[in-house]
């Protein structure tokens, strides 16, 4: 029936974002109707509702690459793996948040609301098939974190660390949609089929600067170096919760964003920016590595180690190859499960009402605090890239990826710097288990068990049964080549 | 049983261990003494497994054998396990040595004793893992897999310089294998396996042994270690408790020789033969240096850390020979000197706990007071120089016999290693055992107790037994060093005929 077709696009491959944005909506006024007792409510429907979107998500056919929307939203493997990994990463972060927020008593509907409108933007960013899709889910993602950031608002850090993120936030959106413009203005079109066939042909200068631009824009929303430099106080000024937040699922939101430009609409132009993800590759690995060294708050330590690991992933993208996407994937899922768990012990350190967030503050954890100390050595072994655990798989795919592509100098810099990085990790495992013990802190929230434990599991067992998570990546990668 | 083999149990029975122990709670006391008993029943367990494995060996066949292979990252990168003629041996050493290591903690580590055991079963996991994986990537996984456990256990339990050491012993070892890491890698991409069997039948091109040889050698050199890389090993040794010393002498650096043997030698003969005279040069600067610094020692476990350093030097002389003489050689002191420098360290340890001093002067005339402990440290100090009769001796004349066959100024140089080591080991000895028992503080000192017997025991009849017998190890590595000889052979006068043929006019 193709006449009812070009009335109403297909929904089907949009019903995860459409569910989440009647709920969203829902959510709103049952908290404007409610006031501030509604807080509670409100971030449990919101779990549900991510819960909910998650399923859905799970559910969509595997086969195959449905486009709607006129070709704008693109639902494939890829989309699906990436979408699963932002919904987790949202929900592990308002089961993260509640209790955090109640005891700094800074506890508000909106928290949750916007959260989910985040997600929805990054569900579209993952999704996007062209230009202005990507542009949208981008900026709805964008507006959304810059709130949360400055949600603390009697705060002066946290205000701060909205301020400065909306400011940069909106240059480099500029940045990214004058690049954009640049592309449509030599290509001709938006989308990103569209681009692959025009630039097929030939590359010219403009959209060259274009892809510059795209590309500058890109990094910053992945806080890749050179355009890192709001990530530390960002993270630091921010609540906790949040920082976990910006440290996961946007990532995952961001990392899939470069794909779908780079990966979906420049596949054939390869040469242009594979020698810019090389160097912000190790520009990345490098600063993150050390720069982490002398951090004494873990808050930016962790948004360092967020830098390094980044630059980590984008080994995988500027392979350019099915083997770097999966590596990319594979990254992004154990970076998930590692940083979810890194942080989940960072808001159990908790005093009487006193949070605690210096490095020193970790001291002889491991006698009052046994299994905690164990758990955030084994995320710090991990994030060092130590085998048997999760970390040692996803660098050694990136890395695979790299040899692969003949990329060897970019490999050998890339485990160098890593040893580097090691070092602050294991400074940390130095200071709970060979330092002498302080005072023991409260009791961890449930909703922290919960997120630790699951992200423990992923880190620790990982190793026993790698094959489905592998099976899967490289599904998600067949499906974009 | 559920479709894992021995291998597997060999692996699973201490983690099992570890996770019991984990389990325990109550008064500290009541958890000491039951994760004592816990971590030596798990070790035992997997001493008699590994012997049941041992009795299922076939001695005589180069073949890998009890091999079991699951499906793990992908069809080409299995989690495959088996033995051969070399690694077997060591996953024995390893298991013997384990038993030892808790009785040497029994009363010498108070603190934290649940986790020090748990850090101890799940590092002999990752050891016999090492010796008993069949996949490249598996290998990694094991042979980096044992810096997290090592690093806690000489961090938390070690002595007053153990921060140092530990981040030192770390660091070092982790530079070494993330470039063997990308040797992996690429051997994957090249072999499209990492299946050490397949990669044995696979020739990598001349110039791309080169690349992963250095590769593998940062790995293995560290690991060992090789001079000037040893360095870590000097502070790892003195500051580690007993028994993180007698694992590391005993087996951690075994992994270094095991991997030239498995990777260097089997896969990348071509580099090896290119590079033999540099390792050559390593080896006798290790055996003459560290031989020299060892006499001037004042700390009895840096002497023995020391001797260490020559011991390895010999071992990797021995095996570039790529003489049949020379590596049986290696191999064989390979396995003496697992007992061997475990036995000094365990008796440099007897000392410790009585004095909490591991000062050469500090000690003098104790055969008057402990003539047991004089007896045994003899034994282990002969054979730490090689006389005949003990099994230092034929570990180094073997390797020593195939270094006169590589090359006459190798051995010429190598032979002052064997004077030096009885310079320094009698001489220590004389110093700590004999002379006057003049020093107030000695006057009490209590001899060996059954506890110290039944460590020290297990090992002087070993080092007596395989001096004059030496035949159950040799036999059990020789089809497979004639295996290896073969190919190793085979793939040398390949690339001569082919160096041959390219000169030749069309």
């Amino acid at each position: 029936m193709p006449t009812v077709h070009s009335v109403l696009p297909s929904l089907a491959p949009l019903m995860p974002e459409i569910i989440l944005g009647v709920g969203v909506m829902l959510l709103i006024l049952y908290g404007a109707w409610r006031g501030e007792r509604s807080a509670e409510s409100v971030s449990i429907g919101a779990l549900v509702l991510l819960l909910v979107a998650l399923s859905v998500v799970l559910s969509q056919p595997t086969q195959g690459r449905i486009t709607t929307l006129s070709g704008a939203f693109v639902s494939d493997t890829f989309a699906k793996v990436m979408k699963t990994l932002v919904l987790l990463g949202s929900s592990a972060t308002i089961l993260l948040a509640h209790d955090y927020f109640r005891r700094e008593r800074i506890e508000r509907f909106e928290f949750p609301v916007l959260i989910v409108l985040c997600t929805i933007g990054m569900m579209v960013m993952v999704s996007a098939n062209d230009l202005i899709a990507l542009y949208l889910g981008l900026e709805l993602q964008s507006l959304a974190a810059y709130v949360i950031a400055a949600i603390h608002r009697d705060d002066v850090k946290s205000t701060e660390a909205g301020l400065k993120y909306f400011v940069l936030g909106a240059l480099s959106s500029g940045m990214l949609l004058y690049g954009a413009s640049l592309l449509y203005g030599f290509t001709g079109t938006v989308s990103f089929p569209g681009i692959v066939s025009a630039l097929n042909e030939n590359a010219g200068f403009g959209a060259m600067l274009g892809i510059v631009f795209v590309a500058a824009g890109v990094c910053f929303k992945l806080a890749a170096v050179p355009f890192h430099m709001w990530t530390p106080d960002v993270y630091e000024g921010s609540p906790t919760p949040v920082t976990a937040f910006f440290a996961s699922a946007p990532k995952m939101a961001a990392v899939s964003m470069t794909v779908r430009v780079f990966i979906g609409a420049l596949p054939d132009v390869t040469a242009i920016w594979q020698q810019i993800f090389i160097f912000v590759a190790i520009a990345s690995m490098a600063l993150g590595s050390f720069a982490a060294i002398g951090q004494r708050s873990i808050k930016r330590l962790m948004a360092y180690s967020s830098i390094a690991n980044i630059g980590y992933a984008l080994i995988g993208l500027a392979a350019g190859t099915e083997q770097g996407i999966s590596g990319l994937v594979i990254y992004m899922v154990i970076y998930l499960a590692m940083t979810l768990g890194a942080f989940a012990i960072i808001l159990s350190l908790r005093r009487r009402d006193v949070m605690f967030e210096s490095i020193d503050d970790l001291s002889g954890l491991s006698r009052t605090h046994p299994w905690l100390a164990f758990c955030l050595a084994m995320m710090m072994f991990s994030l060092a890239g130590i085998p048997p655990l999760a970390g040692f798989f996803a660098k050694f795919y990136v890395f695979a990826a790299a040899i692969k592509a003949g990329l060897v100098t970019l490999a050998v810099i890339g485990v160098v710097t890593s040893v580097v990085g090691a070092f602050y990790y294991l400074r940390i495992v130095k200071i709970m288990y060979f330092d002498e013990a302080k005072e023991p802190y409260e009791a961890m929230a449930p909703g922290l068990r919960v997120v630790l434990a699951l992200s423990s599991v992923v880190v620790m067992l990982f190793f026993l049964v790698p094959g489905p998570l592998v099976g899967v990546a490289g599904r998600a990668a067949k499906s974009l080549f | 049983m559920l479709g894992l083999g021995i291998l597997s149990g060999l692996l699973i029975v201490p983690l099992c261990g570890a996770a019991f122990l984990l389990t325990l709670n109550g008064d500290e006391a009541t958890v000491a003494r039951n994760s004592r008993w816990a971590a030596l029943a798990t070790t035992v367990v997997t001493f008699l497994l590994s012997l049941v494995a041992w009795s299922r060996y076939d001695t005589t066949s180069a073949a890998y054998q009890l091999v079991e292979s699951h499906p793990w990252l992908t069809e080409t990168i299995r989690f495959k396990l088996g033995v051969d003629g070399f690694s077997m041996p060591l996953v024995l050493l390893t298991t013997l040595l384990m038993p030892i290591c808790i009785g040497a903690s029994w009363v010498g580590i108070q603190t934290r004793l649940k986790e020090y055991f748990v850090a101890f079963l799940v590092l002999e996991t990752m050891m016999i893992g090492v010796f008993v994986s069949l996949d490249l990537v598996v290998l990694y996984l094991f042979f980096e897999g044992t810096l997290i456990p090592m690093f806690l256990i000489v961090g938390i339990w070690g002595s007053k310089g153990r921060i140092y050491a530990t981040f030192k012993f770390f660091f070092f070892t982790l530079f070494g294998s993330v470039l063997m890491l990308l040797g992996v890698i690429a051997m994957y991409w090249e072999a499209g396996t990492t299946d050490i069997p397949q990669l044995l039948q696979h020739r990598f091109p001349a110039h791309m042994q080169t690349w992963l040889w250095l590769a593998f050698f940062a790995a293995f050199a560290v690991k060992l270690p090789k001079w000037p890389l040893h360095t870590w090993l000097l502070d790892a040794h003195v500051e580690a408790p007993t028994a993180g010393s007698v694992i590391l002498a005993g087996v951690l650096l075994k992994m270094g020789g095991y991997g030239f043997i498995r990777i260097s030698l089997s896969m990348l003969p071509l580099a090896c033969r290119e590079f033999a005279p540099l390792v050559f040069a390593l080896a006798i600067c290790a055996i003459i240096f560290a031989s020299v610094a060892a006499m001037m020692q004042t700390d009895i476990k840096k002497l023995v850390a020391y001797s260490s350093v020559a011991h390895m030097g010999f071992v990797t002389l021995g095996l570039f020979t790529m003489t049949e003489q020379g590596i049986q050689g290696a191999w064989f002191l390979m396995i003496s000197h697992g007992l061997v420098s475990s036995a000094l360290f365990l008796s440099v340890g007897v000392l410790y706990d009585r004095m909490h001093t591991r000062e050469i002067a500090a000690y003098g005339g104790l055969v008057k007071r402990m003539p047991l402990y004089a007896v045994a440290m003899m034994v282990f100090t002969m054979a730490n120089v090689g006389l005949p009769g003990t099994s230092g001796f034929i570990g180094e004349f073997l390797a020593m016999v195939g270094a006169f066959k590589a090359n006459p100024h190798v051995a010429f140089f190598a032979v002052f290693g064997i004077i030096l080591s009885a310079c320094y080991a009698l001489w220590v000895y004389a110093r700590v055992v004999f002379g006057k028992l003049e020093k107030p503080s000695l006057r009490n000192i209590k001899d060996l107790d059954t506890r110290e017997m039944l460590m020290l025991g297990p090992l002087v009849a070993l080092i007596i037994y395989y001096g004059v017998h030496p035949g159950p190890i040799l036999d059990t590595f020789a089809p497979s060093t004639d295996a290896l000889m073969v190919s190793m052979k085979a793939a040398l006068s390949n690339t001569q005929t082919a160096a041959a043929a390219l000169p030749v006019p069309r």
